[in-house]
């Protein structure tokens, strides 16, 4: 298992440095830089102490280097002028159109962005297990079309439209506010109990609809695990044998098809992640979509690069833990992985 | 056979009177003679054929693909009319019944009234004025796939009268004229994006799995890298980065091949899997040692024995493809009018005062939500029907 998990985390970090390059290479796939923007609109206007502010930043940040040298200062492989340490130091770098360092920029935005997708993550699960149990166990059965059929629904509906029409009649028929993942007076307050409370309280719409789309792939994959195992002969003998309905199903089936759910961790990270994005900008939630949406269109390269390594690193790491949760749950992944190396 | 033996005594001699055939047991009925000896794609039809729902969305899909050949001619108007006089008019409602007489299907006219509390215009139906609706007649002219002219339309408004089965925008431009000419964009940008992502996935699966080894490592690692990128905020930077001075067209093109980019590793897996198995079958080694390159072996002798399965998996994807269009549409990265599909509707719909005001903005969304669910349920139907084990 020690062997496994280092090797793991070994995969782990040329796969990041790649993500990286890959990130940085699409921020700054646009012509120009935010700088080169606004040295052109201050030169019409002829504002002297802010050109050579700006000149200024752009010597610190290194953007008057090629690109891979610009790369590497991010990172933090390559020392920058100026103290400016790279991602590797921690250092998210420089917002230009907010003025301040990314990580001040960002403040708990990151934080909120793991608590929703985490969030949906376990609500994904809590809703898709027992649909899907029961929809396996009552095969064709009026529960089975039905639920399955709920499931299509909240796939094909997308995101944006029902955040938009559940926030209407959450406004209308509860009364909530509209939008945000918390009430406007916490904003920029340190976290405390109330802070945590009110975001509790909004939290649900966008948990909601950003789960629906992934629970029905979830639901049938799990359905269709489980009625494979319910078809084996060992469930056959078991249940010839009189054990009851639920223990034997509880014990031995239910544990076989639960190894695809936990492998789907995976693949249900990259679409949650994907889903929050939207429906955070819909909803106008604090968390990393509205500003990496924002960044991108302003250039804004470090600012929406570490927002983007920021999601791609979540992603990671989750794939990351469902690998090893599925090695601690079944023994035969660890050993077939290591003698195919 | 059917005579019982009276109790205790002895069973009756019994000899079939029919003549005796000795290969009965093997003879197949006709039934199964032809199953025998249908081709591959024919036994995968009569399969797909015994699923229902499957069945119902391959013709809705291929209505709504029919569709696109004929916008133009469908929709009551042209993509650009404005009809200023008729700005965010709610929906008209058909009806055959005028008073209890028979009319034939017609609208009421709308009726205008200012609102002075809430400052709005607001169109109600006018019970006085009836219009039917004119069938095969001459509208709006158009250019039919911008060649051939001509002014035909379906169905037409009365003269001079109005027809909006699904209200006006803001503009004052028909909802479901729109909504038509939409089709055209959506519908195919999933169908381009497909054949992408089914070239990246076909060439890189199979160099993949014919090969193996380091190659197979380095292909199998940088899937596993492109799967662990969320999709959406990746389109949003890719197309963030598409020149702003490109042509709708060249966008167009540029927001479909986003799409299928990263879509690929799914299939390049699958791809790689059946390669790795089927290479070791006798006849990929009898094709190689006659001398076939690699090229010919992939593509003429392995790829053909799973062509269903792609083909099935690739329906699969469709819908997410046409999803993605519309949020990135919605979000304003993707296609920008005057190039209209059911995202750059739906970016209309933007915020909560349509939910509120103006409902009708939002109803293409039912045109994608019928088209993904219909793709979802014909791509479940042919997976079942290309699995050969069932």
């Amino acid at each position: 298992m020690l062997t496994y998990t280092v090797r793991r985390i070994l995969i782990m970090i040329p796969t990041l440095l790649v993500i990286s390059f890959i990130t940085f290479s699409i921020v700054k796939l646009p012509p120009g830089d935010f700088l080169s923007n606004q040295i052109a609109e201050l030169k019409s206007q002829g504002d002297k102490a802010a050109l050579e502010r700006v000149e200024f930043l752009r010597k610190q940040f290194g953007l008057d280097k090629p690109f891979v040298e610009q790369y590497a200062v991010w990172v933090g492989l390559w020392p920058a002028e100026r103290g400016f340490s790279g991602l590797l130091q921690g250092d998210w770098g420089w917002s230009f159109e907010h003025d301040l360092p990314v990580g001040e920029v960002v403040g708990d935005r990151m934080l909120l962005s793991f608590i929703l997708n985490f969030s949906v993550v376990l609500f994904t699960w809590a809703v898709a297990f027992p649909i899907g149990v029961y929809a396996a166990t009552h095969q064709y059965s009026w529960g089975d079309h039905g639920l399955t059929l709920l499931g299509y629904v909240g796939l094909a509906t997308p995101n944006f439209l029902f955040a938009l029409v559940l926030m209407y009649f959450a406004n209308v028929q509860f009364g909530l506010a509209i939008g945000g993942i918390m009430g406007p007076e916490y904003l920029d307050q340190p976290w405390s109990l109330a802070k945590a409370g009110s975001v509790l309280s909004h939290l649900w719409i966008p948990v909601i609809v950003i789960g629906t789309s992934g629970t029905a792939a979830m639901i049938r994959r799990l359905r269709a695990n489980l009625l494979d195992e319910l078809q084996k002969q060992y469930v056959v003998t078991a249940r010839a044998k009189g054990m009851p309905q639920f223990r034997l199903l509880v014990k031995y089936p239910l544990r076989m098809a639960l190894n695809p759910f936990v492998a789907d961790i995976g693949n249900l990270l990259p679409s949650v992640i994907s889903g929050s994005a939207i429906v955070a900008v819909v909803l106008s939630l604090q968390t990393s979509g509205p500003m990496l949406l924002e960044a991108l269109r302003s250039q804004d390269q470090y600012l929406a690069g570490s927002f983007l390594m920021f999601l791609a690193l979540l992603t990671v790491l989750g794939m990351f833990i469902s690998d090893l949760l599925l090695a601690a749950l079944d023994p035969r992944i660890r050993l077939t992985g290591g003698a195919a190396k | 056979m059917s005579a019982t033996a009276p109790p205790g005594g002895r069973l009756e001699h019994y000899v079939s009177p029919e003549p005796f055939e000795p290969l009965a047991a093997e003879t197949l009925t006709p039934e199964q003679e032809r199953f025998y000896r249908a081709s591959a794609w024919r036994i995968m039809w009569w399969k797909f054929r015994r699923h229902r729902i499957a069945l119902i969305s391959a013709a809705v899909l291929l209505a709504f693909y029919a569709s696109i050949l004929v916008s133009e001619f469908l929709a009551p108007y042209n993509l650009h009319t404005r009809d200023t006089r008729h700005i965010y008019a709610p929906p008209q409602e058909v009806h055959l019944f005028h008073e209890g007489r028979f009319v034939g299907p017609f609208v009421y006219g709308y009726s205008m009234e200012l609102n002075l509390q809430t400052m709005r215009r607001e169109f109600v139906p006018n019970p006085a004025k009836v219009q039917p609706l004119r069938f095969f007649c001459r509208g709006d002219g158009y250019q039919l796939w911008g060649l051939v002219e001509g002014d035909l339309h379906l169905v037409c408004p009365a003269q001079g009268g109005t027809f909006f089965p699904f209200g006006t925008d803001r503009l004052g431009r028909d909802m479901l004229s729109r909504i038509l000419y939409g089709t055209r964009i959506s519908l195919t940008v999933g169908l381009v994006g497909i054949a992408v992502s089914f070239l990246i996935g076909i060439v890189l699966g199979g160099i993949s799995g014919f090969y193996g080894g380091w190659v197979d490592n380095v292909i199998q690692r940088f899937i596993e890298m492109v799967r662990s990128f969320p999709e959406l905020p990746l389109w949003m930077a890719l197309s963030a980065a598409l020149p702003v001075n490109w042509s709708p067209v060249l966008v167009y093109f540029g927001i479909t091949i986003i799409l299928g980019l990263l879509d690929w590793p799914g299939l390049a897996r699958a791809v790689r899997s059946k390669l790795l198995a089927l290479r070791e079958e006798d006849f990929a080694t009898a094709a190689v040692l006659m001398g076939a390159t690699p090229g010919r072996v992939i593509g003429r002798h392995l790829l053909p024995s799973f062509t269903s399965h792609l083909i099935a998996s690739l329906t699969l994807s469709v819908p997410s493809m046409i999803l993605g269009e519309t949020a990135l549409s919605f979000l304003g990265l993707g296609l920008r009018p005057p190039v209209t599909s059911w995202g750059v509707l739906l970016n209309e719909a933007q915020n909560i005062n349509v939910v509120a005001l103006y409902p009708w903005l939002m109803l293409p969304v039912v045109p994608v939500f019928v088209v993904v669910l219909a793709f979802n349920f014909f791509g479940d139907g042919l997976r079942d029907a290309a699995d050969p084990y069932k």
